[in-house]
């Protein structure tokens, strides 16, 4: 069996004298789908940056294992190796698709931008790949050429999942991919990720504070208060069980519908 | 070797101080070492403003002797405002020789043109550049630019064109059309039209650019492979014409189109005056 | 009776909650619990309301989480222990061999009917037609009219929504299934439509774990009973486990 495809060991992130999180250990395995959650300012977001290789943690480290060159460090991969590696094996879909997006160009160079970043030189696949997303995100291929400024919430949150997949990426970083939107075109959009995470055999890792889009994409949760991770397991497991005084509070307060 | 009585004046040979000539003369063989990479450097206030060549007028100083014959052209041509000044201003303090042809020439230097009479070794071409940065307008930030050109990262300018198919159904620029320098690098072949990219390519002479507001010096060294940036299925091309030139009848030069009277009447005529009367 | 080897396999399990909110108050609810279950065998759990029987099921599943014991699963011929697993594990088990069919269906927005149903094929790798072709059956064995089957669930009766459930957890020919009061709300007809599956599963070598307070039901599908007792006595006077 192979091992894991991201593991997290000890990160820990300061912010002056302000720790935004601490000593947090994971492995993500391929395939799986794993949930952040917890209320703001809990270092949800923190975390991801770092994960993603974003943000440089002051301890602990962050390994990944690359399709071509095995186990990387990745904070102690060149900045050249670490921005290929998230434009290419890695996605980040932003909670505000304004900064996924580049807004002053057309849906279809937003997404053939990470192809033609690898040399993609054939205008017509370009455009033929890019409108086969615009498709599988349920945008109509009618708008490739316009801007995104032109798009709905919905409509550029689904064309930034189109702009990060169409390199096939292995892992996909989301910070509130739902955050923001109305909670019918939330619920397109998370019928899509879970379709695409699901067809595509991608691992994820997820940051939310929402419990329910958690439970619908996440096969496993951390919860974490303070920067600290208090407790980790199986997604239905954690919600359905939950075993620290912080998980049973945040369970409790979810609004019955 | 200092010289300080050109003609009288108080001011250094050629205009700039040894110092500062010898600063950018550095500048100037490092983008030599690494052509199409532009390299900072302490840009001098010069006697004209902005925009009108303080960068080529600056690199030409540091590299012109004696024995140089100078041509300066503005627009393909010899005998406009601007061309003339820089002219008269280096036969006064660098004491030169300067000339209206081509391949009497040991430096040209060049506004928003390239010469149509192919130049040969030991020739060099000067660029005004009025934006060094190719990248500039897709992203503003120069932190992330420099990134980007160390990191060869760049699919934001091949998003460009691509948006310009979109647009245009073409690659619509015609100016400044963005080049790769030797595999390498990206660099902006100045304001020169598109017409003339296929003549930076393995061309003999040396090319220096230099942009005097921004403080940028880069450089094409002889026979360097100078590629226009395209798509396999919209191949770069040139304008083409169906006029001739109506006064040396050429087909194969950049033409320019003048109105010649209050009726409208167009006329086409070559933008290189040089090459046009040699011709006649 | 057990002639084949058991299938799943349970000692010692021991399961409490703890409510914070509440002073950390405890609340018992499996102590020392012991049974197995062989292919062909539909074991009926059964005991007074609040006993515990839904808990035991769920921490089957490792929906709920153990607090000691032992819950072993017979997978790829050897046995997978699920307390205290990875998740990974316990999502591996869940995938290949142990379903669950619940009381209640958790609606996924926008997802019809026919394609909730045909999930679990489909992500172990079957054809999208096949699964759907699959799911169309049961569906249609479990009296789903055709017309709904290309609405998503949310807006289906209770007893549509449970249907729906039973085929997508049916769907799968799990060597384990876990039965959570199947027949709860349904109607006569639907409810022998559903004995009759379960039954079928049964008798194909499916190990079964039940709760059916339908009498009738339990008679036609258990082969045996195993009695869950409060956790109101002290340990020590634990029950006698049926097995």
């Amino acid at each position: 069996m192979r091992g894991p495809l991201l593991s997290a060991c000890g990160v820990t992130k300061r912010f002056g004298g302000r720790i935004a999180c601490r000593d947090v250990s994971f492995d993500l395995w391929p395939g799986e789908v794993l949930g952040i959650v917890g209320e703001s300012g809990s270092g949800k977001t923190t975390l991801l940056n770092c994960l993603a290789g974003r943000l440089a943690p002051d301890g602990g480290s962050v390994t990944y294992e690359t399709l071509s060159a095995g186990i990387v460090d990745v904070h102690h991969l060149s900045e050249a190796r670490r921005r290929l590696l998230a434009r290419t094996e890695w996605g980040f879909v932003n909670q505000d698709a304004r900064d996924g997006l580049r807004m002053g160009v057309s849906a279809g160079a937003n997404i053939g931008e990470r192809l033609m970043a690898v040399g993609a030189r054939h205008y017509g696949e370009i455009r033929r790949e890019a409108i086969d997303w615009m498709t599988r995100v349920e945008i109509d291929a009618d708008r490739l050429d316009d801007r995104p400024t032109t798009y709905s919430g919905g409509m550029r949150q689904r064309l930034q999942i189109a702009r990060n997949l169409v390199s096939k990426p292995r892992l996909v970083f989301m910070d509130e991919p739902t955050g923001g939107l109305d909670v019918s075109v939330q619920a397109r959009i998370l019928d899509l990720l879970r379709g695409l995470v699901e067809g595509l055999h991608l691992s994820a890792v997820l940051v939310t504070h929402d419990l329910g889009v958690a439970r619908l994409l996440t096969h496993r949760l951390m919860v974490m208060q303070g920067g600290m991770v208090v407790e980790q397991g199986l997604t239905d497991q954690v919600l359905d069980d939950p075993q620290h005084a912080y998980t049973q509070m945040l369970v409790a307060s979810i609004l019955p519908v | 070797m200092p010289d300080t009585d050109i003609q009288g004046s108080a001011y250094n040979y050629a205009y700039l101080d040894e110092q500062t000539k010898r600063m950018i003369r550095r500048a100037i063989l490092k983008a030599v070492a690494v052509p199409g990479y532009q390299v900072p450097f302490g840009g001098r206030e010069m006697p004209l403003p902005y925009g009108w060549g303080t960068g080529g007028i600056q690199v030409t100083a540091a590299i012109i002797g004696r024995d140089d014959t100078l041509k300066v052209i503005d627009q393909g041509a010899d005998d406009t405002t601007n061309a003339v000044s820089i002219r008269r201003f280096f036969a006064r303090v660098a004491d030169v020789a300067t000339t209206t042809r081509t391949e009497e020439a040991t430096i040209i230097q060049t506004r928003h043109r390239v010469p149509e009479t192919p130049l040969r070794d030991g020739q060099i071409l000067v660029f005004q550049v009025p934006i060094p940065e190719p990248l500039r307008m897709l992203e503003p930030r120069e932190t992330e630019t420099r990134t980007l050109h160390a990191l060869s990262e760049y699919g934001v300018m091949q998003v460009s064109l691509y948006e310009s198919i979109a647009r245009h159904g073409r690659i619509a620029k015609t100016y400044n059309y963005p080049v790769m320098v030797n595999g390498r690098y990206i660099m902006s072949p100045s304001p020169i039209p598109k017409f003339d990219n296929p003549k930076l390519d393995r061309s003999p002479a040396l090319q220096l650019y230099g942009a005097g507001r921004e403080k940028r010096i880069y450089a094409v060294p002889p026979h360097t492979p100078v590629k226009s940036l395209d798509f396999d299925d919209h191949p770069f091309e040139i304008e083409t014409w169906t006029e001739s030139c109506a006064l040396c009848g050429s087909k194969e030069s950049f033409l320019d189109e003048m109105i010649v009277d209050d009726a409208g009447k167009r006329l086409f005529v070559c933008s290189d005056t040089d090459y046009c009367e040699s011709r006649r | 009776m057990t002639s084949s080897r058991p299938a799943l396999r349970v000692c010692g399990l021991t399961k409490s909650f703890i409510v914070h909110a509440q002073g950390d108050l405890a609340l018992p609810v499996l102590r020392d619990v012991a049974l197995s279950v062989s292919p062909g065998e539909c074991l009926a759990l059964v005991g007074p309301s609040g006993a515990g029987k839904s808990t035991l099921l769920r921490s089957l599943y490792g929906n709920y989480r153990a607090d000691g014991g032992s819950i072993r699963v017979r997978q790829d011929e050897a046995w997978t222990e699920l307390v205290g697993a990875e998740p990974r594990t316990v999502l591996d088990v869940r995938h290949r061999t142990m379903g669950f069919v619940s009381q209640f269906l958790r609606v996924i927005p926008r997802v019809s009917a026919v394609d909730v149903v045909a999930e679990p094929l489909r992500r172990r790798g079957s054809e999208p037609a096949e699964a759907r072709r699959r799911a169309e059956f049961l569906l249609a064995m479990l009296g789903i009219p055709a017309r709904l089957w290309s609405l998503p669930p949310a807006t289906f009766s209770g007893g549509e929504q449970q249907r729906v459930n039973i085929a997508r957890s049916l769907i799968v020919d799990y060597p384990i299934l876990l039965l959570d009061e199947p027949t709860a709300s349904l109607d006569a007809a639907n409810r022998d439509g559903v004995v009759e599956l379960i039954r079928q599963r049964r008798d194909a070598g499916a190990a079964i774990v039940g709760i059916f307070h339908d009498t009738g039901v339990r008679d036609a599908v258990a082969t045996r009973v195993h009695e869950v007792l409060p956790p109101a006595q002290p340990a020590g006077v634990s029950p006698g486990v049926a097995a």
